[in-house]
């Protein structure tokens, strides 16, 4: 017995040691990159593949979700297509790799995907462990949902109550937090898959309250049989600043994907449309002319870009006014959504980019 | 033997080549694959911690006092947010072992009822049993896992109009809230007295056993024990001051019932469908187990006039024990692992709440290599227990 025990023993530590080698193994990218990514080595695999790998979603109406006819679009996915027509001139050079919540760390970690655009919230510690996040492209913030009738007003009123939450989020974290703070006893109930945390709440009757990002809740609740018989409460009980994320290691690519988003937003600040950017070329504004790349070269070599690059970008997916109305804009496909804090700064909002100079 | 002689005709024969020398082929065949293994590890070894530290990535534990923060629903022992993840990974595993070892037991039985249910010689039971046992094999335990949450019980009505059961038992949507016995402030006390009751009938069982085997006389031991079990209890029940047990009834107050013991819809439709699953395949290692038995040994039986029973009890089962038990372990230990799945229907188990923690703590690795040890263990647990009744119940071949 003991001689089998032994054996079980090795037997243990070398498929220990074999299966944690074999996930490092498949985490590693084609090109044998074993010791992590330099300095544009992201740019370098994209050419060469001819397309960008985003992890996305497509589940969440207005971010990442699939159309009647089983396109996959929404406010993630349009970031993603303009770095695509950025690098590659082709604004549907890219595969969208749908992902749980849950996945979001390792996919970055072990550099499978070149752009991490799945509502991601910037925490510190995402940007320690999981890789290195660009510019915040959405305000949003955590809110709960209840049904009309439940009578429940603040959280006060939800002592005893079950709440329902997506596991492997900030959001999961920030209810017990909030909860304990008021001194609510509650009863969590976690699902890994969003679309069950959602079933469990509407059809289920399992839950009293659900909670998620406002946006996200604003989307889920349009797609419920009765949107009228749920209401989302008007507190705000965290911060979800929304970003798109690129794995740790090459500085290029990192700066490629905020120079995009920073084009996106001064666009819509100079009313460089999808339609207009051809007339703009030629327009006497010298920001416009910068944006669009006929002036001087501000960085654009160096990271391995045409000088059209951006004006490529607009012209595939539009400014950033254009992208967030086109799916949550007064007449978006998706749902409403006023703009808040996804204003401007000039408008009293947040969004706010640094100089293309 | 005398090794220190060569055989006579290989010297006559003269040397054989080194490369021909079976000896030495043998050697250096062991030495070869056994090189080759260590090098494949090492190189496997090396590669992935090269690629671990290129990659920034932590493979200590250190994160495991860190506080948790996220909540863990239905957590059984005491658990909040404020506990460690390593703590969280001690309530993910409580939560696995619960439901594995409440399960195996009722698969146990579920599937040894089948499975006679499938040699009886009534028609109709016999083929009932065979459409659950077909049924159950033939449809993967995910779609049964789903049917039994979605459709179920995650549709049964709020709780102010759940379902009453006699009892009463309630059912809702929140679970199922059982009536159940509550100890009170002398519960402790007599619960002492429960235990002690039940040492002693044990250790009379095996006492008396012994003897009745050594020599042949009628000991009782079954009903020796059963009223020392019976009897100790009552005794206490008697002497400890006020009423140790007291029935505790769930009642409705704000969303939920409180008091009384509860299911919760994930445990419950968890439970239930692991249970159904693996009985169907027990019910099929009981039967092909006791229809290894030679007809002759049941004839025999009867013929020297025991008893129906006494035949299953004392001929039967104790021969069929021996074919059924490694299937068996098998079955107990798939049990174990199909446990798993019960994060997609919201079950907080080891695995769920390791899922949660490399999503939070960011560590991978670590996670992964310690649930896999931690399953690993398990099973290697059951099987050694379970061998070693295993050993015991073989046949002695002298």
């Amino acid at each position: 017995m003991k001689r089998n025990t032994l054996y079980l023993f090795t037997l243990f530590v070398l498929l220990g040691l074999v299966l944690s080698a074999c996930a490092a193994a498949t985490s590693e990218p084609q090109d044998g990159e074993a010791e992590g990514f330099t300095r544009g080595a992201i740019l370098s695999r994209v050419k060469d593949r001819g397309k960008v790998i985003c992890a996305g979603r497509t589940d969440l109406l207005g971010f990442g979700y699939l159309d009647d006819a089983g396109n996959n679009l929404g406010f993630d996915i349009d970031l993603c297509r303009a770095v695509a027509a950025a690098v590659l001139g082709d604004m549907n050079a890219i595969e969208i790799v749908p992902i749980p919540a849950s996945d979001r760390g390792p996919v970055l970690q072990s550099g499978e995907v070149d752009i991490l655009s799945r509502n991601v919230t910037w925490t510190s510690s995402r940007d320690a462990s999981w890789g290195n996040f660009t510019i915040i492209m959405f305000y949003d913030g955590q809110g709960y949902m209840v049904r009309k009738d439940s009578g429940i007003e603040t959280q006060e009123d939800m002592d005893g109550a079950s709440v329902c939450v997506t596991s492997g989020t900030t959001t999961e974290k920030n209810l017990a937090a909030d909860l304990a703070f008021h001194g609510v006893e509650f009863e969590a109930v976690i699902f890994e898959d969003t679309a069950s945390v959602y079933g469990a709440y509407e059809e289920g009757n399992r839950c009293d309250v659900t909670t998620s990002d406002r946006s996200q809740l604003a989307a889920v609740k349009e797609g419920f049989a009765d949107p009228d018989a749920h209401v989302i409460l008007p507190m705000i009980i965290s911060k979800e600043p929304l970003t798109p994320a690129v794995p740790h290691g090459d500085d290029q690519w990192l700066d490629i994907v905020k120079i995009v988003m920073f084009g996106l937003i001064h666009a819509e600040l100079l009313g460089v449309t999808m339609d207009n950017v051809d007339e703009m070329m030629s327009s006497d504004n010298p920001k416009v002319i910068d944006l669009l790349g006929d002036g001087a070269d501000w960085g654009y070599s160096d990271l391995g870009l045409e000088k059209d690059a951006l004006a490529n970008a607009i012209k595939a997916v539009g400014n950033y006014g254009e992208i967030y109305n086109r799916y949550m804009g007064p007449n978006g496909i998706a749902f409403t959504l006023p703009r808040g804090a996804n204003e401007h700064w000039t408008n009293g909002g947040q969004i706010y980019a640094p100089p293309i100079k | 033997m005398n090794l220190e002689t060569p055989s006579p005709s290989r010297r006559t024969l003269g040397e054989v080549p080194i490369w021909r020398d079976e000896r030495v082929l043998r050697a250096s065949a062991q030495i070869v694959s056994a090189l080759a293994i260590i090098g494949f590890i090492a190189w496997v070894v090396s590669n992935f911690r090269i690629a671990a530290e290129a990659r920034g990535l932590d493979l200590t534990f250190r994160f495991l006092k860190l506080p948790a923060a996220f909540p863990i629903s239905d957590p059984i022992i005491p658990y909040d947010p404020s506990r460690s993840f390593g703590y969280a990974f001690i309530v993910g595993l409580v939560k696995t072992l619960l439901v594995s070892s409440i399960g195996i037991v009722l698969a146990t039985i579920l599937g040894t009822i089948i499975g006679l249910a499938r040699l009886s010689t009534n028609w109709l039971i016999s083929r009932l049993a065979l459409i659950y046992i077909e049924i159950h094999r033939n449809i993967p335990l995910l779609v049964l896992l789903f049917i039994w949450y979605f459709p179920i019980f995650s549709t049964l009505p709020p709780v102010s109009e759940a379902i009453i059961l006699p009892g009463p038992i309630y059912l809702s949507a929140r679970g199922i809230y059982f009536t159940w016995p509550a100890f009170t402030e002398s519960g402790r006390a007599w619960s002492i007295y429960v235990l002690v009751g039940l040492l002693v009938a044990i250790i009379t069982w095996i006492v008396l056993r012994r003897r009745r085997e050594r020599t042949g006389k009628a000991t009782y031991f079954g009903g020796v024990s059963l009223l020392i079990l019976i009897f100790v209890p009552l005794l206490g029940w008697i002497l400890v001051p006020g009423n140790p047990l007291q029935i505790n009834t769930p009642y409705l107050e704000g969303f939920n019932f409180q008091g009384g013991l509860r299911f919760t819809p994930e445990f419950a439709a968890l439970l239930i469908a692991l249970v159904t699953y693996t009985a169907g395949f027990i019910a099929e290692v009981v039967r092909s187990g006791m229809q290894a038995v030679n007809r002759g040994q049941l004839d025999a039986a009867r013929a020297v006039g025991l008893s129906y029973m006494q035949v299953i009890a004392l001929v039967i089962m104790p021969q069929a024990l021996r074919v059924i038990i490694p299937p068996l372990i098998s079955q107990f230990l798939n049990l174990t692992k199909n446990s798993s799945l019960a994060l997609l229907i919201g079950y907080q188990d080891l695995f769920s709440v390791a899922r949660i923690t490399i999503n939070q703590a960011g560590r991978v690795i670590p996670v992964f290599f310690m649930t896999m040890a931690t399953y690993l263990f398990l099973s290697l647990m059951t099987s050694f227990v379970l061998n070693i009744y295993n050993r015991r119940i073989q046949f002695v071949e002298r």
